[in-house]
């Protein structure tokens, strides 16, 4: 048994101890999952076996992805021209490294997901989305997509059979809503990234108006695994009812800060005292972000969760991306509350009303109740804000109601810090900063 | 400058880049992204006049192509210095501090975010999320990325960059 069974994504970077070249990804099996799919497996022999695993995408929203997969129109529905395959590695959500990881230690395991992915949809055209800032990530990918092409990987007729694909990067400019996938194909295109009116939604319609599908870096990396193990393995990994593995991270005042690939479900409580060492000494956990900045705050009572989708969503928050960000006692909610309010304020694309004029408002709110000037009433105003701009479909698409998660989890969670700020017109934390 | 004028802007080597990306596009606007950030690799920053040449080349109004200039983080309408210096102020950065690591920037650099050294050497702006989470604070210099970062460090650090 090797690494690569109980971890399909990083054993060989461990094993390796460190990037896996082509030589040292073939040397573990690598690309054998997709020559077997191309020379083997039918499109959608495939998409089933995809359906079947119970892989959900590993972004945020956890879509189904053999599911989306299954909306691509095929043969002649699918009409004149081409259909495209997209790699969302636009990682921008604040508190999330995970991508980048795995883009520089292992690129050719999402090259290989992206090519039995394309091949699955029938798309011989795929753009792999890249966050501007990711300059190491982009040369480790030129030239895994060099190598790759060159053994005949990529490019015309692929391992022999008539299947052809042309994989690209796209580097993007740099906005955050560009992770939303319809905002991201007019990126692609070359427009401003706001997001598009859905339906019709990408799998009908999507880059140049033609079936697309989007899936993140961590699920194209969890399909080369599937394909070569199968489903039985794959569903053996997770530990609750979601599959296979997930790749958790943790950031804050921890002993040893990482990332971890690790059976999905995995308790919190696991990933802070085993995985990343405890609080360092003098410090306690407060709250957490389970899954990045868009997602609700959780406290002590939920620490011994597992972490997988419908655990956490049952417990009032979103597994999102898996990547945690740890309050501790040292750190005010308050202004904790201000710094995510201004990421979100300033990264609205503008477009609606509510996201442009409310997030900057919000976060003006917070900083004069931080900073002493809070009234008898914020609170309420804060509240009734969260209720309306957080409600789905009072805004154009789910920036700000990303936003307003942390937000109104942390006026849930940690109201007596909001009251005493007000009360007594001060921070209490302030110069207990360390 | 007058329209024929704007030919001459853009070198053969920028027009040559941007060309490629075209030539794979279903259409020549659709490089609009590629083509700004290819300009300003070679020039640091999208002029007035870089615009309006790329616009001509891509076959689209210049306010159109400013519209999408301004849209994005990493392409700049103003002039920056030879080193541009991103400090990461989101979350995970700034629980382990930031926010104190910010102010130490700025007052070695003797410059506020959003400026630039009269020597030219460093234009300083706040950036999102690096993805380095686990080795916070962050901040890049250029194409580099840098951890852990402290206000100690700063001096060796900005030493390396001319």
């Amino acid at each position: 048994m090797s690494l690569m069974d109980t971890k399909p994504l990083l054993g060989r970077v461990e094993e390796v101890g460190g990037f896996v070249d082509l030589n040292a990804y073939e040397a573990g099996q690598g690309y054998g999952a997709a020559r077997k799919a191309l020379t083997s497996m039918s499109p959608e022999e495939i998409v089933n076996l995809v359906k079947d695993s119970n892989l959900r995408g590993r972004g945020g929203a956890g879509f189904p992805t053999g599911l989306k997969w299954s909306f691509v129109p095929q043969g002649d529905a699918a009409g004149e021209g081409a259909k495209y395959l997209v790699c969302n590695a636009d990682e921008m959500e604040p508190g999330t490294f995970k991508d980048r990881f795995l883009l520089e230690n292992n690129p050719h395991v999402l090259i290989e997901g992206m090519i039995i992915g394309a091949y699955a949809i029938q798309a011989e055209k795929a753009y792999i989305f890249l966050r501007g800032e990711y300059h190491q990530p982009y040369r480790r990918l030129v030239e895994a997509l060099a190598d790759a092409t060159a053994r005949g990987f990529l490019g015309r007729g692929i391992f022999g059979t008539d299947f052809n694909l042309d994989l690209r990067i796209h580097s993007s400019g740099g906005r955050y809503i560009c992770g939303e996938e319809t905002a991201l194909l007019n990126a692609l295109e070359g427009k401003r990234a706001q997001p598009r009116t859905k339906p019709p939604f990408p799998p009908a319609s999507g880059a140049w108006g033609r079936p697309t599908i989007v899936n993140n870096v961590e699920t194209f990396c969890n399909v080369p695994g599937i394909v070569r193990n199968g489903v039985e393995w794959y569903q053996g990994l997770g530990l609750t009812e979601d599959a296979g593995t997930k790749i958790y991270g943790i950031s804050g005042r921890v002993n040893r800060p990482g990332l971890w690939e690790l059976p999905i479900g995995t308790p919190i409580r696991e990933l802070v005292e085993r995985h990343a060492g405890g609080m360092r000494e003098g410090f306690e956990l407060k709250g957490i972000l389970p899954g990045g900045a868009s997602t609700d705050f959780l406290v002590e009572e939920h620490f011994d969760l597992a972490m997988d989708y419908g655990t956490i969503q049952a417990a009032g928050s979103r597994m999102g991306t898996g990547t945690m960000i740890l309050m501790d006692n040292s750190i005010c909610p308050v202004d904790m509350s201000r710094n995510l309010q201004h990421f979100f304020a300033q990264e609205s694309c503008g477009f609606c009303t509510p996201c442009r004029e409310g997030l900057p408002w919000i976060e003006a709110l917070l900083l004069d109740i931080e900073e002493g000037r809070g009234q008898e009433g914020d609170l309420e105003v804060l509240d009734r804000n969260a209720q309306f701009i957080g409600a789905p479909g009072n805004t154009f698409c789910l920036h700000a109601t990303g936003a307003i998660e942390p937000l109104q989890s942390a006026l849930k969670y940690f109201r007596e810090d909001f009251d005493e700020h007000i009360r007594t017109g001060k921070c209490p934390y302030h110069g207990r900063r360390l | 400058m007058s329209a024929a004028e704007l030919v001459h802007v853009l070198s053969g080597e920028e027009i040559a880049e941007i060309e490629a990306e075209i030539a794979h596009l279903p259409d020549r606007e659709s490089a609009a992204i590629d083509a700004l950030m290819i300009v300003q690799k070679h020039r640091g920053w999208v002029s007035d006049t870089s615009l309006r040449a790329i616009a001509r080349l891509l076959g689209m109004s210049s306010d159109a192509l400013d519209s999408i200039a301004t849209f994005y983080n990493l392409i700049f309408r103003q002039p920056v210095g030879r080193h541009v210096v991103m400090v990461c102020d989101s979350v995970s950065c700034y629980v382990m501090g930031a926010d104190g690591l910010g102010k130490a920037i700025e007052e070695h650099l003797g410059i506020a975010f959003g400026g630039t050294t009269d020597d030219d050497r460093f234009t300083l702006l706040p950036i999102v999320c690096l993805g380095a989470c686990d080795k916070a604070p962050t901040m890049m210099i250029d194409d580099e990325l840098i951890e852990n970062v402290t206000a100690e460090r700063l001096g060796e650090i900005f030493g390396r960059f001319e």
